[in-house]
């Protein structure tokens, strides 16, 4: 009864359904919770700030902290410069974060408040900062948010104050803590110092000591994002979270920036490893060098139970273009790849490992999970890699789903795993791996039942 | 009694929190907008007309404005079907730059034709949030040429998020039903509607089984598991039962001003309230017959759940319970049903309770229960700790809350995994409480940590 889609295919320009995408503001909260001690603020109704915080929540399963300017008739028509002000004051009265970061909301950007003049004007005490970024929800995505955020960090906050600091600065994209927790793993294991921002691990996967703390101990440190000025070069993990705040820093500081692709997958992690070791001169240690070795292991030893599987892939671009590599050189066929998020720069990308590989599939960004859905109905596919909301289409294709990607909200522990580098090379292939053959055994007659796979 | 609460309150908020003494104070401001700059746990208009609405099974519910707003609604009410899905879906505009600038009735009109033409629902409902209150695009006039093009019900609700909080959502919800439901009289048919339950977890079900058993029929469910058909016949019914008071109260005043349907106020949580209720309905609607079914099943299914609560209540004994839940009605019944489980209620509020809700809280509360409205987390953890509760009872972005500071919790909202309701649904309770409560787990939670 959840197979809503006609297998027909429907033509539409106004109408979205069941979208792969949510609003900036969301993306913009998420990337200012990776800072030690922020509050998110929520320029807007009261409604956006709760429905972004239980998103999160839900994904997260951990307490997200956010305000709001609560707007009202009166905020909307004459604008909503004495609610931030008000707001930023309860805010440091009574939360005390040692930071707060603003983000507006489609009202608060269509009436056209002018945010850095209320900050001005409002009263921040001494030692307090707050930074802002413009996230519109009608242009671009969460992801989009996210990326500005981003920028307004380094906007506010990057200083290059001449004193160089010899650390190469990460930014990670949106991706679970637990990948931001893995790539940190990796730097120190190659003794690079570094500036990870944002930062949420330590914040989003903080461990229960059975106290609640309001700010956990994660989280880019203030003085670490003002310091990030004074790096050797930024490296921004895909081009659609990341690459702006980076070439905002190049711009305002001369930290040079170098864009890569979210390190998912042998070649991504390769490349990514490659970059900072001829950065920093620093030789690739062994125990790396070992954790490659055993996922070229894995891979040798399983390649068959994948190999010329058609998969779809959907969910946010930077993951979904790695996913796309990793999958490719897997020996799979992706055969659908779709992206909510606005943006031909990933058409192009991904069309490009596509024809590469000789893989006929179909590319889509800004695209719908409906259209997903009839593209599959067209012709089927053995896997879904993807976000919770592909579990309608896997239910009533009877197909399996493998979850990755934001949001996850039907399954736990997803958070604090790594998909990004080596370790996560294995985790991914694992999960392919069991879906398949779970799959393959569930439909298995008696006597085709087999004990060893 | 006010300033002897010890935790940091905002003093823009010290009004919307007190505590109950035996002096007869303890009075709770309550219904009016939230504090800018507070970790508000409230939503806003399209929330609550979205929540009120979504259920209706067969409906298509097109979302006017950005897509978060669909986004963030799309299939979380937990609302079950016994037939048709559409709901589960989520449609939206998808508005862009470009529509924001231009207007985005074009846009909204295309989605329309494009949904109709494929699929033929029985109603379109078509949601305006924040971005089209302000750009101004005129959805009751793209909605009656819809209607008028395609020969089926196109209703507007005017949800722009940000005039109000989430109760003028429910009533712009409650609008919507009423310009479904026509204006006509229609003749009596022998039955109720009951208002105000949302099928989550299948609670619905639960209570249209006892009535069924007392010989009650339900005409309209609204608006859990409703159909279109169903709801334009609730101008039939004799009486209105409701349940979700704070949500369905307007409503039910509307339908006994334009169809003179009386309504009573009913809960099904709880032994007491869910006895109280079905006798309240069986006395309203029924015969002799009717009442004496309605004594035979009560006695019944009291003995069967009595059973099973029994260890529960041995196991849960003397334990203290925190509430923070969306409305009143809900808030008064679990204060009754913890007090039947032998557990104290230290700290009870609500999202959107109203002022004589809060004056049965504070009537049936305990000694010291500390009573507020609209709070925030802050809040929450100050009394959480202050009060020693062993379990909070709320909702999604409660649940971690209550965990990091080390105690049970229990979903009482949308994302309840079993029914809740009647008598087997204080089992249930029972049991979700216990199996949080005295999970092996928090004897890994640091004991000097524990905030008992």
């Amino acid at each position: 009864m959840l197979d809503f889609t006609p297998k027909e295919y429907v033509d539409r320009s106004a109408l979205v359904i069941n979208p792969a995408k949510t609003c900036q503001p969301v993306g913009a909260m998420y990337a200012a919770l990776g800072i030690h001690k922020c509050l998110p603020h929520s320029h807007g109704s009261q409604g956006c700030c709760a429905y972004h915080r239980k998103f999160l929540t839900r994904n997260f399963r951990d307490p997200v902290m956010a305000s709001t300017s609560s707007f009202t008739e009166g905020a909307a028509v004459f604008g909503g410069g004495t609610n931030l002000k008000t707001a930023i004051r309860n805010i440091f009265s009574i939360y005390d974060p040692d930071i707060v970061a603003v983000h507006t909301t489609c009202l608060s950007e269509t009436i056209g408040d002018d945010i850095p003049t209320f900050v001005m004007e409002a009263k921040v005490p001494e030692g307090k900062v707050v930074i802002h970024a413009n996230t519109p929800s009608y242009v671009g995505s969460h992801v989009t948010g996210f990326s500005n955020m981003v920028k307004g960090m380094v906007k506010y906050l990057a200083q290059n104050s001449k004193t160089p600091n010899g650390k190469v600065n990460i930014i990670p994209g949106f991706i679970n803590p637990g990948d931001m927790r893995e790539i940190k793993r990796i730097l120190k294991a190659m003794g690079i110092e570094f500036i990870m921002f944002p930062d949420t691990s330590g914040v989003l996967d903080a461990p229960m000591t059975g106290k609640y703390d309001m700010y956990p101990s994660g989280g880019t440190k203030i003085q670490d994002l003002i310091d990030s000025g004074n790096s050797k070069e930024t490296i921004a993990f895909g081009s659609f979270a990341s690459a702006d705040g980076a070439f905002e820093l190049e711009k305002k500081c001369k930290v040079p920036a170098k864009v890569l692709k979210t390190p998912i997958g042998i070649t991504a992690t390769d490349e990514f490893l490659m970059a900072v070791s001829r950065l920093t001169g620093k030789e690739i240690p062994q125990e790396l060098e070992e954790e490659r070795g055993q996922v070229v292991d894995i891979m040798v030893d399983c390649h068959y139970h994948y190999h010329g599987k058609k998969v779809a892939i959907f969910g946010d671009p930077d993951v979904v273009a790695a996913l796309t590599e990793f999958t490719l050189s897997m020996g799979m066929i992706p055969k659908y790849v779709l992206t909510g998020t606005p943006g031909e720069a990933f058409e192009r990308e991904v069309r490009g490992m596509l024809s590469e590989a000789g893989v006929d599939g179909k590319v889509k960004s800004a695209g719908d999970l409906f259209t997903l859905h009839q593209w599959i109905k067209e012709e089927p596919v053995d896997l879904l890699l993807g976000t919770t909301y592909g579990k309608y289409i896997s239910k009533a294709e009877d197909i399996p789903l493998v979850r990755i990607g934001f949001p996850v909200l039907d399954r736990s522990v997803h958070s604090y795993l790594p998909i990004t580098g080596y370790k996560g090379a294995m985790r991914i292939i694992e999960m392919i791996s069991n879906a398949l053959l779970d799959r393959q055994d569930r439909d298995a007659a008696d006597e085709d039942l087999e004990l060893i796979l | 009694m006010k300033s002897n609460l010890p935790v940091d309150i905002l003093d823009d908020r010290k009004d919307f929190v007190c505590c109950k003494s035996g002096k007869g104070d303890g009075k709770v401001k309550c219904d009016s907008d939230s504090v800018a700059g507070s970790v508000s746990q409230r939503a806003c208009v399209y929330c609550g007309a979205r929540v009120v609405l979504n259920p209706i099974t067969d409906a298509v519910h097109i979302v006017h404005g950005p897509i978060g707003c669909a986004s963030y609604t799309w299939d979380i009410r937990g609302s079950l079907s016994s037939g048709p899905e559409t709901y589960r879906n989520s449609f939206s505009t998808d508005l862009r730059e470009q529509d924001v600038i231009f207007g985005g009735e074009k846009k909204l009109a295309g989605a329309i034709d494009e949904i109709i033409v494929k699929y033929s629902p029985k109603v379109v409902f078509v949601y305006s949030t924040c971005i089209v209150g302000v750009i101004g695009d005129d959805i009751e006039a793209v909605c009656k040429s819809a209607e008028k093009k395609h020969s089926i019900r196109v209703i507007p609700i005017q949800s722009t998020g940000f005039a109000g909080n989430k109760s003028q959502g429910y009533k712009a919800a409650c609008n919507a039903l009423l310009r479904l439901m026509g204006e006509s009289i229609q003749p009596k048919v022998t039955g109720i509607n009951f208002l105000g339950d949302f099928n989550l977890a299948g609670e619905i079900w639960i209570v249209e089984e006892y009535l069924k058993k007392c010989g009650i029929n339900i005409i309209t469910k609204i608006t859990g598991d409703s159909r279109v058909e169903e709801i334009m016949k609730a101008p039939s019914a004799e009486l209105n039962v409701v349940q979700c008071a704070g949500s369905m109260t307007y409503l039910a005043k509307e339908m006994d001003k334009r169809f003179g349907i009386p309504f009573v106020k009913v809960s099904f949580y709880g032994l007491e309230d869910t006895k109280t209720s079905i006798m309240q309905i069986a006395k309203a609607v029924g015969d002799k017959q009717v009442l004496e079914k309605a004594v035979e099943l009560i006695m019944d299914e009291e003995y069967k759940a009595s059973l099973m609560l029994e260890q529960y209540r041995q196991r849960l004994k003397g334990k203290r319970a925190a509430i923070y839940v969306g409305g009143g009605f809900k808030a008064i019944s679990l204060i009754k049903q913890f007090a039947d489980l032998g557990m104290k209620t230290v700290m009870v509020g609500t999202q959107t309770g109203k002022a004589e809700e809060y004056e049965i809280i504070r009537s049936i509360a305990d000694e010291g229960a500390v009573i507020l409205d609209d709070s925030n987390p802050a809040e929450l953890e100050g009394f959480i700790k202050q009060k020693g509760a062993d379990i909070l009872v709320g909702g999604v972005k409660e649940r971690p809350l209550a965990y990091k500071l080390g105690i049970a919790f229990c979903d009482h909202n949308h994302e309840r995994k079993h029914p809740l309701c009647g008598f087997e649904g204080a089992v249930n309770f029972a049991k979700e409480v216990d199996m949080s409560i005295n999970s092996p787990i928090w004897k890994f939670v640091k004991d000097e940590n524990k905030c008992l």
